[in-house]
């Protein structure tokens, strides 16, 4: 029989508020097995740890059951307060009485009765309760950064300055990003590829860092410290090691008529291409569906124009293993499909654009040389209307947008606007906003400039519709400030588009069975306190991946989450979880269901020899666990059809003991 | 292609028990009275040709019983029809036998009748007797009564799931088209009764149970090397015969542990002596994994993978299927 104690937490008035915490207390005395209860102000101070751990000695205590928070909040801290006491820290049960309980009640009888009965839950299972001893694993101490934008380029830049070495994976043939297609940033209106390249050459030419562009991953197994991904390299029909980034290939190729995607499709490359001047790696890539020689066996101009015998037509994708100690996410954005908004006439009129393509043409190395001329006929727009919110906060329409605001949109039509004003000060600038959102350093006074020194024309309401009328653009909106309905007859129309979370977030959140939101953002391990954490532990979350953020936000998080990588790789062991599982080998059938439902690959069969009952000898087929590998969710517990496969601290009978407990 | 009787059978058994490929067999043996026909191992040509019984009461799915033979040496003969060798196929996928320890002669089948349907319509029976014309039943106490199969199909035959055989070494007989009623007609009308209303249907249906382990032991899906009910250490074991609430729960388990693995052979109703519709607790489970991951039927392939035992990334989320079944 376990010599039982029951502490019961008030949390100050959080638990205390709906919960007669002595009466809790005095209830579960009389639980079988229980010598000790009490309860006390802040069972997580220092004062309430060591009445716990006297307690242990005192009364000679076998486990303890804590009713107190979330055993996410401080599960740790009383394991450690048992370890202090000389117990197993796996002979600790946590009754959560509080966001489970006291939080969610507000009446005190009801809130009394329920903690009671969580406590005799958790004392049940304790009866149950065996010591376990973690295990230890070691490091890779190497870290793999997916994505290369500025988040990724600034953690993977952070990590290798700490002396650990870095890969990058990055799905287009450069690294850089959206930031990269950006002309100026806000508020102080440096440009983007001026503050930008050179951070990419550092990450390019650092001895620490690795980059696999045009390359995505493949395959993610293993766990915290030992993660091991195939990431695939797909063919560039160009020996990387060779080509010296000259261009003469792309000067020289025929096939010219390909959608630039770098300017959004608003110009053509060649077949074969380099995404803008300052690309890294600056290789030279073919474009497999426009190539000629690729696709009919005709052409090869490209290779008797390449001094560096460079171009491979044979080339295949390559698939590379590499293992990690950690990984993160730093897949970045896209703005939304504007397909789905016919209102604003975008699939109609050339001349209605979105702000990224907006962006491009502003640039200097864009399709009109920075000069702003309207995609539709070349001439100089004298009228533009810029509308915010496109398809962020749509409350009704989900199917359309995005409930969330994009945060940036605010921020980069000011900038827009002011822009198009101090270049082109003929040129009449309208903003249509539900709400200006301006809070960051030098935000607001940023928007006001736009206003109040540049003359933009800001109008509080939304655009009904966009009609193309002959070569100008009928805006119909409302300003709700006048209660008037207005007609502006423009030469172009900017879409504030909102951003999404990039389509391959998703597979790859499956793939590192790390978790996300409805919006396909990875969640953080804790919104406030681990904003850089994924709660699968070794990923961490870098940039617009985990949340719509500015330029500064994300080289802060990305900077974060570089820090939290490298305290991890600076261990030279990790503890293990010893609540893994365990199958009994005598009742497993073999049947291979735990094998298929194992996210980590932690189970394999084996063929072992048993003695019948009859005394012949059988070979059967019998599942076994890899505890380095299992990560203890309990999957496979469940899919077992005859109860062979149990987790160690949470098994069958535990959680049977717990619910027989919960229904007496 | 040949007509399936029970000389064809024999044929084909002693040749391959006297050439050797077998050294036994596993068939259909007589039984007292006709119908009664039991699942017997023959070591010898004398005893199977004498002994061996082939009629539409040959209901019986052998795939279980290979469990044990093939464990035992020698290499056994058995007869499946089209469906037994689903069972016998989802066997292989979950690695329950070594398929060469079997030879698989697969036979056509017409549909088997249920020897309960006529008792419940006609009382006791004496013998039956079949030939082209129909079956002859010797009722007790009302003379002959000669009556067609159709109007006696098992229920899984009137929702046959093709006249196929999905694994054979052999096949014999004609494989013939047939047009199997709707198998989720019952399931969809339960579907459509109030909680109440199902909670009395099933109520009533079980409160007749009396935890013979019949379906369970015949079940080819329940082949666990120690049952749940039957260990000690499980926590559940006791749940068997302690009230009538726990006798409903076990085969509520039973179907729990059964679904995505069940290949519907409807063994589990055919043996049950209190006439319980027991298949219909499988088929809702096959009939929401078929609307939640697409249509797939256990066994038909070897190594398939079951909707319930593999991620795919477009599987639908659990709070789609909430939402749906509300719908």
């Amino acid at each position: 029989m376990q010599r039982i104690g029951v502490f019961v937490c008030w949390c100050g008035t959080n638990i205390a508020g709906t919960v007669d915490v002595s009466k809790v207390s005095e209830a579960l005395k009389n639980e079988p097995g229980v010598v000790y209860s009490t309860d006390y102000q802040y069972m997580c101070s220092q004062a309430g740890q060591d009445l716990i751990k006297n307690a242990v000695k005192e009364h000679n205590l076998t486990g303890i059951v804590v009713c107190s928070c979330s055993p996410r909040m401080h599960e740790n801290t009383f394991r450690k307060t048992a370890s202090a006491a000389g117990l197993n820290p796996y002979m600790v049960e946590i009754a959560n009485i509080r966001e489970q309980c006291s939080w969610v009640h507000k009446d005190i009888e009801v809130g009394t009765e329920k903690a009671i009965i969580l406590g005799r839950a958790a004392i049940a299972k304790l009866h149950l309760n065996a010591p376990l001893t973690a295990g230890e694993s070691p490091v890779t101490k190497r870290a793999l950064v997916i994505g290369g934008g500025i988040a990724g380029i600034q953690t993977a830049l952070d990590i290798a300055e700490a002396g650990f070495p870095v890969d990058i994976v990055e799905k287009q043939p450069t690294i850089g990003g959206k930031m990269a297609q950006l002309d100026k940033t806000f508020p102080t209106l440096d440009c983007a590829a001026c503050i930008l390249t050179p951070k990419m050459v550092e990450a390019g030419s650092h001895e620490k860092i690795n980059i696999y562009a045009y390359s995505q991953v493949e395959e993610v197994n293993g766990f915290v410290g030992n993660f091991e991904v195939k990431i695939r390299k797909k063919a560039r029909f160009v020996k990387e090691d060779l080509c010296t980034g000259c261009g003469i290939c792309t000067e020289k190729c025929p096939q010219k008529k390909v959608p630039n995607e770098f300017n959004l499709g608003m110009d053509n490359r060649s077949a074969i291409y380099i995404p803008f001047a300052q690309a890294v790696p600056k290789i030279a890539t073919i474009d497999p569906n426009a190539c000629a020689k690729l696709k009919t066996g005709k052409c090869g101009l490209c290779e008797r124009v390449c001094t560096a015998k460079a171009i491979d037509y044979t080339q295949q994708d390559q698939i590379i293993t590499e293992k990690y100690g950690a990984i993160v996410v730093a897949t970045g954005f896209n703005p939304i499909s504007m397909d789905k908004f016919d209102e604003f006439a975008y699939n109609q009129s050339k001349d209605v654009v979105t702000s990224l393509e907006y962006e491009r043409i502003m640039n200097a190395a864009g399709p009109t040389a920075g000069k702003l001329l309207r995609p539709s006929d070349g001439k100089h727009p004298h009228k533009i209307v810029f509308i915010q919110c496109v398809g962020s906060r749509c409350e009704n329409c989900a199917e359309k947008g995005k409930e969330y605001c994009s945060k940036i949109c605010c921020m980069y039509t000011a900038k827009h606007a002011m822009l198009t004003r101090d270049k082109y000060p003929d040129t009449d600038v309208t903003v249509f906003y539900i709400d200006v959102r301006t809070p960051g350093k030098a935000f607001d006074e940023f928007y006001r400039r736009a206003v109040e020194d540049y003359g933009v024309n800001y109008v509080k309401g939304m655009v009904g519709k966009v009609i193309p009328d002959g070569d100008k653009l009928i805006v119909r909106g409302s300003s709700l400030l006048d209660n008037k309905q207005l007609t502006i007859e423009a030469d172009m129309v900017v879409l504030a588009a909102a951003i999404e979370p990039d389509k391959t977030a998703r597979s790859l959140a499956t793939m590192l069975t790390a978790s996300m939101d409805t919006n396909d953002f990875f969640t953080e391990a804790h919104p406030k306190l681990r904003p850089v954490e994924s709660p699968t532990a070794g990923v961490f979350l870098s940039g617009t991946c985990q949340g719509p953020k500015d330029i500064p936000e994300t080289v802060s998080q990305a900077g974060a989450a570089a820090a939290k990588v490298i305290g991890l790789l600076a261990k030279d062991k990790l503890t293990g979880n010893p609540c893994v599982a365990e199958p009994n080998q005598l009742m497993c059938n073999g049947c291979s269901s735990c094998e298929r439902v194992c996210p980590y690959g932690a189970i394999t069969y084996e063929d072992k020899e048993y003695r019948m009952p009859d005394r012949t000898t059988q070979m059967r087929r019998v599942a076994s666990v890899n505890p380095a590998v299992c990560q203890g969710c309990g999957a496979c517990t469940v899919a077992c059809p005859s109860g062979a496969m149990d987790l160690k601290g949470f098994t069958n009978k535990q959680i049977m003991a717990e619910v027989d407990a919960i229904c007496k | 292609m040949q007509k399936i009787t029970r000389e064809s059978l024999i044929q084909k058994g002693v040749e391959l028990l006297e050439n050797g490929t077998v050294d036994r067999i596993l068939g259909w043996g007589k039984g007292e009275f006709g119908y009664d026909i039991t699942p017997t191992v023959f070591y010898d040509k004398e005893s199977f040709s004498k002994n061996f019984e082939f009629s539409s009461f040959c209901g019986a799915n052998f795939s279980k019983y290979l469990l044990k033979e093939t464990r035992k040496g020698g290499k056994i003969l058995v007869f499946i029809k089209p469906c037994d060798s689903y069972s016998f196929n989802q066997l292989l996928t979950e690695h329950r036998f070594d398929k060469d320890k079997v030879y698989v002669v697969g036979i056509s089948c017409e549909g088997m009748a249920d020897v309960n349907k006529i008792k419940q319509k006609y009382g006791e029976i004496a013998s039956v007797k079949e030939d082209e014309n129909g079956i002859t039943i010797s009722t007790l106490y009302d003379g002959d009564k000669t009556i067609l199969l159709d109007e006696v199909l098992l229920e899984r035959c009137k929702v046959c799931k093709g006249k196929e055989c999905v694994y054979f070494d052999e096949f014999i007989g004609e494989v013939k088209e047939n047009n199997p009623q709707d198998r989720f007609e019952k399931v969809s009308a339960l579907e459509k009764m109030s909680a109440d209303e199902r909670f009395a249907f099933w109520q009533n249906e079980l409160s007749r149970c009396i935890r013979c382990n019949a379906c369970r032991d015949v079940c080819p899906a329940c082949t666990c090397e120690k049952c749940v009910f039957d260990n000690p250490n499980s926590g559940v074991e006791n749940k068997a015969i302690s009230d009538s609430f726990e006798e409903k729960m076990f085969h509520i388990i039973r179907a729990f542990h059964v679904a995505g693995r069940c290949t519907d052979c409807g063994e589990c109703s055919r043996v049950c002596p209190q006439g319980i519709p027991l298949h219909l607790l499988n088929r809702k489970f096959i009939k929401d994994i078929n609307g939640f991951y697409g249509e797939y039927q256990a066994g038909k392939e070897i190594g398939s993978r079951a909707p319930l035992v593999n991620y795919k990334k477009d599987d639908l989320e659990p709070s789609e299927a909430v939402k749906r079944e509300e719908e």
